[in-house]
């Protein structure tokens, strides 16, 4: 591990370019390209957004916890709600499954192409905790 | 974040910043009073000074394409930056909403009915 961060906020619009921006600065101290970095501002905004969103019924009274892990050659990014759960998550990745007939439902699916993995943990009471994990492309 | 004008029935809307769940409400709320203010019948997006789009703000574009789409007219984008491009791609938007490289030639499209993706 090189570095690392935790950080805590409260579940409001604002905050998830905050999460995005702070990540992409941390994996910057790894020299990433330009789209590796957008791919991680990508995956924190859809993570962070389906927290306050579906965690919290889009209620700013929430907390969000992102934590973000360096490794030589990849990024660990755990996003963490405190919020409502989820019942079926293999259904809730599915493309184009929402919830909400306003929101598209590509959340899951476009973490999933941004970043090399993705898991989902949760159940309904008990919040949500998303772990996505990036391997950068060898510079040297 | 958003500047209007219109050119005979096309609306042309300037966008700038991010698109997130912070801005998207206020995209959408100031994208629908210009339509529902003007007799327009089509939608031009310039998303050249847009750094950044995620899942919600594609939501506002593609609800406008819907909106418009069921009223007869079109809705295209200019301007695409690498990150908005990827956006519009992966969820197939750039399949139904037509791209073009200048302001003229989108709305001179439009005018002679010729946009398709």
């Amino acid at each position: 591990m090189l570095n690392r961060f935790r950080l805590e906020f409260p579940s409001r619009a604002e905050n998830v370019s905050l999460a995005r921006v702070t990540v992409a600065a941390l994996a910057s101290q790894l020299d990433p390209t330009i789209e590796e970095l957008d791919d991680i501002k990508g995956a924190v905004s859809e993570a962070v957004t389906n927290g306050i969103i579906h965690g919290f019924g889009a209620s700013p009274e929430g907390t969000i916890v992102v934590e973000a892990v360096l490794y030589g050659d990849a990024i660990e990014i755990y996003v963490e709600d405190g919020g409502k759960g989820i019942k079926d998550v293999p259904k809730a990745m599915e493309p184009e499954f929402s919830s909400d007939p306003e929101r598209l439902g590509l959340g899951f699916s476009f973490m999933q192409s941004f970043m090399d993995s993705v898991q989902v943990d949760s159940a309904p009471g008990r919040g949500t905790r998303v772990i996505m994990r990036k391997q950068f492309a060898p510079r040297h | 974040m958003l500047d209007l004008e219109t050119v005979g029935e096309v609306l042309v809307a300037k966008l700038r910043g991010e698109l997130d769940l912070k801005t998207a409400g206020e995209l959408r709320q100031g994208l629908d009073r210009a339509l529902d203010g003007f007799t327009v019948r089509h939608l031009v997006l310039d998303l050249e000074n847009v750094s950044f789009m995620d899942s919600t703000g594609l939501g506002v574009v593609l609800g406008r394409y819907k909106r418009l789409a069921g009223a007869g007219g079109k809705l295209v984008v200019l301007g695409l930056q690498p990150p908005v491009r990827r956006v519009l791609d992966l969820s197939g938007v750039l399949r139904i909403v037509p791209e073009f490289n200048t302001l003229k030639q989108a709305v001179e499209a439009l005018r002679r009915g010729e946009a398709s993706a």
